[in-house]
């Protein structure tokens, strides 16, 4: 990667109480990057204080003195003053087109994950096809993050390592990073995107080197190991359900899930109907074909992204909210 | 220097003073509300327009200090996400479409600029009132909103979740349209009155910085926001006909919308801060009792800022837009902290063995050098690519837009207003209890908006209803911040107002000032002056001479064979 080594005496490569730890391979150098302006604006900025601190005390108007300032132009002045702040911001510019130039910079072999953002949740799509709530990633290795949204514009940031794309619907954009330290950090969503904006939040979990593919061998044969309703579970944390739908009665976004199975519902069109196996898989795939009343029909389709047996866990986790 | 109200109670504000002579004031010309709803005279417009803004400004506050009150704790504290939405949303609309940007030319520009130039009112009277008229009426709109089905898309609109929430975006974004033309006719009015009714002697460089700075703006205002109201057309077409052109559902390009909107709201800032900065200009020079340092360069700068200003939009979109675009705006970013770095070095340089006194103003311009260098500065993390990346969408630029908008264009709004006070309404006010509420508001803006930026460094995204539990210190101290900040403003507003009932009379030139509106009673009469203004260079103040027992400050040569004024080299 090419980047300008910025580590100036006065700014450590260890992280500063302002900001987040340097978990990233980039880190350090956004870091020197935010060090370096902090460092020319702090000069100026006790240059100007300063200056107008001590003319306002050592020109106070004295009774009957007038001004004693004879000069009201200087060229000259003026050129310094225009030409030494831009150099100096040619050099601030230089220092973040160069590390910005390296964190673009895609190296040849990266661990692809695919990302779906959608209204409040993340989803993270692994090789295998294994889907998962929170990012995976094994630590010094070169990460590729595929993103898309399946409705408005949300933005995946990620403090600790430094970095923050936009996430567009009806395009793919991509994130690249390679972590430096094993733990787990704060994912957000930085582009407001409605109700839940603020909940829209992910764990990014780095693995010691070794133990990520053993991760995601168990992890991705969940539905083997568990039983149908505890896999429904699982997925209804995972893939977005717990969001706007709760499993304790309590008003959500969307109708609860306790005492739902096999009970009767209202539509919005008056009509009554029986919640059974088949309303819910039609609920999952088509949310707006038969709608509950009372409820807005925001819940975004889960078609292609829920395999049949996947659905069925759901069915069954959701037959066992009696109590 | 204090100067204290006197004794017995004064006749109120709209009665004329007790043997005041034939030609009663602007205010007190004409009686009834009709005089007001249907006047042409600048004056009054620029009062009703003064009256509106800071109503705005008083619905848009206490909307903030319900969202920072909700963000005392992580969780819920007053309300829900979706109201926290809404009001995030509103404050942010108000503040930016309602208040600040028609602030200083609609409200104090209005009233100054023909006075300035010893005119009897704009160029376009007519075209002023519709102004007034298209601000109320898209006013109406956008506060339509909230009693309807709200706004929760944040100011910026941002699609497609604008075009698909069911907020009341059309109901809102009509009201901003509408107010686009008040500000373009504003625009207009000002460039035509500008070129074509100076005084013969007032030359372009013999015009005072504040004309200069509502000229730049006035560019900016007539060639930027017909971008905003063609955008804001082609959302509400979207929402209303699926057009396709925002929608990835429909074909559209979601980032499309980004460019178009800050094709205006960039240059948009520049209309907020160009004639806060011309405020600046006068205050520093006149309470420096000297002539400003570097005249030239403050007039070139101006221009420079209004043209550069419509370069850097895409600065905004570091995070959604090409590489190669980004790197681009970044450059061309950079280029526009020069000519603001030009201005502060030359308030500076006039302040250099000047002869200077803290009055209310001054305090205000004083806190406005601090408080805008602090806000530029912070702005050039924004504008260096590999940390924008970081601060973008997080708190470090909430606090970088409210120490430029708050510390910077409010501070000067409210140092003009102190300054022109007397002026418009022939009162005097309390110094001590003026200088209190700026060391108040200096206080409480940095108390609330100073721990933004370490919330922002540390990785809080904004526009966050929940948090985690890890910030919670740092938003408690900025709510705190918040509340004396509102007591500062609180006090400010009751100095003002006292001082229409109990206020000193005000003579015609409190300040020793060369500009011309000095040169014609407090408050004017309706037609301005009673006698032809002097054209004089307006940053001469060398011949005033201060009468202490009135508080006017005369000038012995008037009348006198005046030598001719030079034109200003600097």
């Amino acid at each position: 990667m090419f980047v300008l080594p910025l580590h100036l005496p006065l700014a450590a490569s260890d992280s500063r109480p302002w900001l987040p730890s340097q978990s990233s391979t980039v880190a350090g150098d956004v870091d020197a990057v935010f060090h370096l302006i902090l460092w020319i604006s702090l000069a100026f900025f006790v240059g100007i204080v300063g200056s107008l601190v001590w003319f306002v005390i050592r020109y106070r108007r004295r009774h009957g003195v007038p001004a004693k300032r004879e000069v009201h132009h200087s060229t000259w002045l003026e050129v310094t003053w225009s030409v030494i702040p831009f150099i100096l911001l040619i050099v601030i510019f230089a220092a973040g087109f160069t590390t910005f130039m390296g964190m673009a910079a895609e190296p040849d072999e990266c661990y692809e994950i695919k990302v779906v953002g959608k209204k409040w949740v993340w989803s993270y799509q692994y090789p295998n096809g294994y889907i998962d709530d929170a990012l995976h990633i094994p630590v010094d290795r070169p990460i590729k993050l595929v993103l898309s949204s399946d409705d408005v514009i949300h933005s995946v940031y990620i403090p600790a390592f430094r970095v923050k794309r936009d996430v567009i619907p009806g395009r793919y954009t991509s994130l690249v990073f390679e972590a430096t330290e094993t733990g787990t950090f704060d994912l957000f969503c930085a582009e407001y995107c409605g109700t839940k904006h603020s909940d829209m939040y992910s764990d990014v979990i780095v693995h010691p080197s070794g133990e990520f593919e053993a991760w995601l061998e168990k992890a991705s044969n969940y539905l083997e190991t568990m039983s149908p309703a505890e896999a429904g579970q699982v997925l209804y944390k995972r893939r977005g359900c717990a969001q706007c739908h709760s499993v304790d009665g309590s008003q959500m976004v969307g109708p609860s899930f306790y005492r739902l199975f096999g009970r009767e519902a209202i539509l919005d069109t008056g009509d009554t109907i029986d919640v059974d196996e088949n309303y819910i898989r039609e609920s999952i795939l088509e949310p707006q074909a038969r709608a509950r009343a009372g409820y807005r029909k925001v819940m975004p389709t889960y078609q292609g992204q829920l395999k049949d047996e996947e659905i069925a866990a759901i069915i069954e986790y959701i037959k066992t909210l009696e109590d | 220097m204090s100067i204290t109200t006197e004794p017995r109670p004064l006749p109120s504000l709209t009665t004329p003073h007790r043997g005041e002579r034939q030609s009663q004031s602007y205010l007190t010309s004409e009686r009834g509300i009709l005089s007001w709803v249907y006047t042409l005279d600048h004056k009054r417009i620029g009062v009703m327009y003064l009256v509106g803004i800071l109503t705005s400004f008083l619905v848009g506050g206490v909307m903030a200090l319900l969202v920072r009150t909700e963000l005392l704790t992580p969780g819920r504290t007053i309300m829900d996400a979706d109201t926290y939405n809404h009001m995030f949303t509103l404050h942010g609309a108000i503040m930016t479409f309602l208040f600040i940007i028609p602030s200083i030319p609609a409200a104090l520009g209005n009233f100054v600029l023909p006075l300035m130039v010893g005119a009897k009112d704009v160029a376009f009277p007519r075209m002023n009132l519709a102004s007034l008229y298209l601000w109320i009426f898209g006013a109406v709109f956008l506060v339509a909103a909230m009693a309807l089905n709200g706004l929760d898309t944040g100011w910026t609109f941002y699609t497609p979740y604008s075009t698909t929430t069911n907020s009341s975006v059309i109901s809102a974004t009509l009201g901003v349209f509408i107010l686009g033309f008040s500000s373009i006719f504003t625009g207009i009015n000002f460039i035509a009155t500008v070129h074509t009714m100076r005084p013969k002697g007032m030359t372009w460089f013999r015009m005072p910085l504040f004309l200069w700075s509502l000229y730049a703006t006035a560019i900016i205002q007539v060639l930027a926001t017909p971008v905003l109201g063609i955008t804001l057309m082609l959302l509400i077409a979207e929402r209303v006909a699926g057009i396709g052109i925002f929608d990835p559902a429909l074909g559209g390009d979601p980032v499309l919308y980004q460019h178009f909107f800050w094709f205006y709201s960039h240059p948009a800032v520049y209309i907020m801060i160009l004639p806060a900065m011309g405020i600046i200009s006068e205050l520093i020079s006149t309470f420096s009792r000297t002539r400003i340092f570097g005249y030239r360069f403050l007039c070139y700068s101006s221009i420079a800022i209004a043209l550069l200003g419509f370069l850097v939009w895409g600065h905004h979109m570091f995070t959604s837009e090409s590489a190669m675009a980004a790197v681009i705006f970044s450059a061309l970013t950079f280029s526009v902290s020069i000519p603001s770095g030009i201005k502060i070095f030359n308030w500076l340089a006039t302040l250099y063995k000047g002869s200077i006194t803290l009055t209310t103003p001054m305090c205000f311009a004083i806190s406005f050098i601090v408080l805008f260098a602090l806000g530029g500065l912070t702005g050039l993390f924004l504008g260096a690519l590999a940390t924008d990346v970081h601060l973008h969408d997080t708190y470090f630029v909430v606090a970088h837009f409210h120490y430029v908008m708050m510390g910077g264009t409010l501070m000067a709004f409210i140092g003009g207003l102190f300054y022109w006070w007397p002026k418009m309404f022939g009162r005097m006010y309390n110094e001590f209890w003026g200088r209190m509420s700026c060391l108040g508001i200096f206080i409480g803006f940095n108390w609330t908006f100073f721990p933004q930026f370490l919330l922002g460094t540390k990785g809080m995204p904004r526009r966050y209803y929940n948090y985690q539990p890890e910030f919670q210190g740092l938003h408690v101290v900025s709510t705190t911040g918040a509340f004396i900040l509102g007591v500062g403003l609180v006090i400010c507003a009751a100095v003002l107002v006292h001082s229409l009932f109990r206020g000193r009379k005000a003579p015609a030139n409190p300040w020793g000032v060369a500009t011309m509106e000095w040169q014609t009673s407090s408050p004017p009469p309706v037609h301005n002056f009673e006698q032809s203004p002097k054209v004089t260079d307006p940053y001469d103040l060398s011949d005033f001479v201060l009468c202490e027992e009135s508080g006017n400050y005369d000038r012995p040569s008037a009348g006198k064979k005046q030598k001719k004024p030079g034109e200003i080299t600097a």
